[in-house]
């Protein structure tokens, strides 16, 4: 049965173009003429279009750019507007965030207030875009499980970004808009605040993270080999249990002991993913706001395993008073 | 779908021949040697086919130094005019110690990069007045800082190199630089592939702050449980930090462990005892910038001097390019002893042999440097 062992989806449907339900009054029109792509049906649906922007979704794709333009000429700027070494530098180049001396109060342009402007249209177009995906889900009939998940995602955007710099009086605090420059950000960050690997909170996070992938990995996997019953075939299957799911169903009991089922997965497998990002900002949140130091904390709350000492002493303990830093 | 499937090979095996030629790669063998306790990651990762190679290359470039002639006779003092540092020694060890200056630090140029060969004793050229202060420089690290370079003790030769200036030396930065072009382009000093600190997109110079005249304090690691009082340092001060601390990474070729329990980098009771080494040195640097290096900056000429009107200066690489031990630990006073202290009987014996920070609580006084005793010494030596 080798045609289930495929990377690409083998056998593509070619029917009429599907348009959708009709939209309720008040709504733009659906915008371009729908056509079919091959290459996409490979590993997607092979229908492209048509699309709806509406009010909402231009104002999104118009604050987008400009937040982007923002950051992309700054760092264009940055190399002398060199484009060999734009591309070149790009993964090191970003729009870094005020310097501490301006705390909470509005600094120059060119020394962070880009930053601000940037930061404040790409969480405006991030927001708009939330609502657009809120409304588009009510106006098709939908839960809007998707909007809440995307805003998981936004609630550790605006923590790092927007709350935690404002709690802690500076937006120098902040992540930069750039590639390296905010892993560097994040690494230096764990560093200052002792450890972030003894953060619970980061411990959660990392727990549904990875939970995340390892659910995944299990219901695709579940899905994927029991398709030759039609298991893929999951909204029937969850009203009318078909071979395919009783089969995989079976098959967890018996090598776990217990099976999720073809609705509880999804649930399982939402929660995880959204609770990556609620821990993960909370973590995020905490850190110099409420603890200083989560390696200390830890050593106080019995969390941290105890290694032989190795007997080094702080130099600047063997001075006298003033002496060192 | 063939063709698809060629067009992703292709791309995927270009990608991987780009990355192999990128910086920062190496191929193997990897050394990796348990340095702390088991399970911790305590490991000291090495490349063997970089590493030794690249040592014996170092100590290949090394003059041939001669024993030094037998002391006695006729002082320097005696027989030159305007010698103000080393009078005290015979003119044999007198010519013996200025040839290898020659060899060190002007093989090219000889005896005219310092003196007006027509008036050897002419200060006229700037170059003598640099290298006096240099000598004075020199006794202070071996005979104060023996916390960081042991009874190795340095020579002209470990920064230098047999170049005039030494290759691995830095400019402190102009922060204007930082504002890009026009109204755009704010690095706030970093974000550039810069080799001082690992090609990371750290600030390139965290040197200027922490380890020259900057004054700012390397430690910003939450030192208690919750917040108390003022927050120590911002994410920038935290940022250089990091820079500082990539740049002694790569300039000694080790690891983080190789000072540190990563696990909580400010605890020193989980340290290895590298770390007071390495704490001793951060201070000795920014002694040697501030005391010795940058008051010599106005009497430079302009092609010595950086965007900022100062000289360059010396970190962690000047010595040890890229190697822990600078040369391996090759001890190259052997054959010079007048460099290993000021030319002052009882301060050369009180010089601490057998001071082992690691294990002791002795308090250390060479760090305490009282700017006004060096002073006087320096008067006195002027003789």
């Amino acid at each position: 049965m080798a045609e289930n062992w495929n990377i690409f989806t083998k056998a593509q449907a070619h029917g009429p173009i599907d348009y959708g339900v009709p939209l309720p009054s008040g709504n733009d029109q659906r915008i371009g003429k729908p056509f079919h792509f091959k290459w996409l049906g490979w590993i997607g649906d092979a229908q492209v279009g048509p699309f709806y922007l509406g009010g909402y979704g231009v104002a999104s794709i118009i604050t987008g750019f400009v937040a982007i333009q923002i950051m992309g000429l700054n760092m264009w700027a940055s190399v002398d507007w060199s484009p060999i070494e734009f591309v070149r530098q790009l993964p090191w180049l970003a729009l870094e965030p005020p310097g501490p001396e301006w705390g909470l109060s509005l600094p120059p342009l060119n020394e962070g207030g880009w930053w601000i402007l940037a930061g404040f249209f790409l969480t405006v177009s991030i927001l708009l875009w939330w609502v657009r995906m809120y409304r588009r889900a009510r106006q098709l009939g939908l839960g809007t499980h998707v909007a809440w998940a995307f805003m998981a995602a936004i609630w550790l955007y605006l923590v790092l970004g927007f709350i935690r710099p404002v709690l802690m009086g500076s937006w120098a605090e902040a992540v930069p808009f750039g590639i390296f420059p905010h892993l560097d950000w994040t690494t230096a960050f764990s560093i200052r605040y002792g450890n972030l690997f003894y953060n619970p909170f980061h411990m959660l996070s990392i727990v549904f993270l990875f939970g995340s992938v390892l659910l995944f990995a299990m219901h695709g996997g579940t899905v994927m080999a029991t398709s030759r019953f039609g298991s893929e075939r999951e909204i029937e299957q969850a009203i009318d249990l078909g071979t395919g799911y009783e089969r995989s169903g079976l098959f967890w009991r018996w090598t776990m002991g217990f099976c999720a089922n073809t609705e509880s997965i999804h649930r399982w497998a939402w929660w995880f993913a959204v609770l990556t990002c609620i821990t993960g900002g909370i973590g995020i949140l905490l850190s110099g706001t409420v603890v200083e130091n989560w390696y200390l904390w830890g050593i106080q709350h019995g969390l941290v395993p105890p290694y032989p000492d190795t007997g080094v002493v702080d130099p600047t303990t063997l001075l006298t008073p003033g002496g060192g830093q | 779908m063939k063709l698809l499937v060629w067009i992703t090979a292709a791309i995927l095996f270009m990608l991987t021949v780009a990355m192999l030629f990128t910086a920062g790669w190496e191929r193997p063998p990897i050394d990796s040697e348990q340095t702390g306790f088991r399970g911790t990651g305590m490991v000291e990762v090495s490349n063997p086919r970089i590493a030794a190679p690249e040592l014996e290359r170092q100590l290949a470039a090394v003059p041939t130094s001669t024993a030094p002639p037998p002391p006695g006779g006729p002082t320097a003092g005696d027989i030159y005019q305007n010698v103000q540092l080393l009078g005290h020694l015979s003119v044999g060890e007198f010519n013996h110690l200025k040839q290898a200056w020659t060899d060190w630090i002007a093989p090219e140029q000889g005896c005219a990069y310092c003196h007006n060969l027509a008036n050897m004793a002419s200060d006229e050229v700037y170059t003598k007045v640099v290298s006096r202060r240099m000598l004075e420089m020199n006794w202070a690290v071996n005979e104060d800082w023996n916390t960081h370079v042991g009874d190795t003790g340095v020579t002209c030769y470990t920064c230098h190199r047999g170049q005039n200036v030494p290759a691995n030396a830095w400019y402190a930065s102009d922060p204007s630089e930082h504002t890009g072009s026009g109204m755009l382009g704010w690095t706030a000093g970093q974000n550039r592939p810069a080799e001082e600190v690992g090609l990371t997109s750290l600030p390139w110079d965290p040197f200027s702050a922490l380890i020259s005249d900057g004054d700012e304090p390397i430690r910003v690691v939450g030192r208690t449980v919750l917040p108390e009082g003022q927050p120590i340092g911002s994410t920038q001060d935290n940022e250089r930090t990091f820079a500082l601390m990539i740049h002694m990474s790569s300039a000694l070729n080790v690891n983080c462990t190789y000072c540190h329990n990563t696990r909580n980098f400010g605890t020193w009771n989980q340290s290895p005892p590298q770390r007071v080494t390495a704490w001793f040195g951060l201070e000795m640097t920014r002694l040697l910038n501030v005391e010795y290096i940058l008051p010599l900056s106005p009497i430079l000429p302009d092609h010595r001097l950086g965007p900022m009107g100062t000289g360059q200066q010396v970190n962690c690489q000047t010595c040890h390019v890229g190697v822990p031990q600078p040369l391996g630990g090759l001890v190259m006073t052997e054959n010079y002893p007048s460099l290993l202290a000021r030319p002052d009987a009882d301060r050369f014996s009180l010089r601490q042999e057998d001071v082992n920070i690691f294990a002791s609580v002795q308090p250390v006084e060479q760090v305490e440097e009282d700017p006004e005793d060096e002073e006087e010494e320096d008067a006195l030596l002027e003789f």
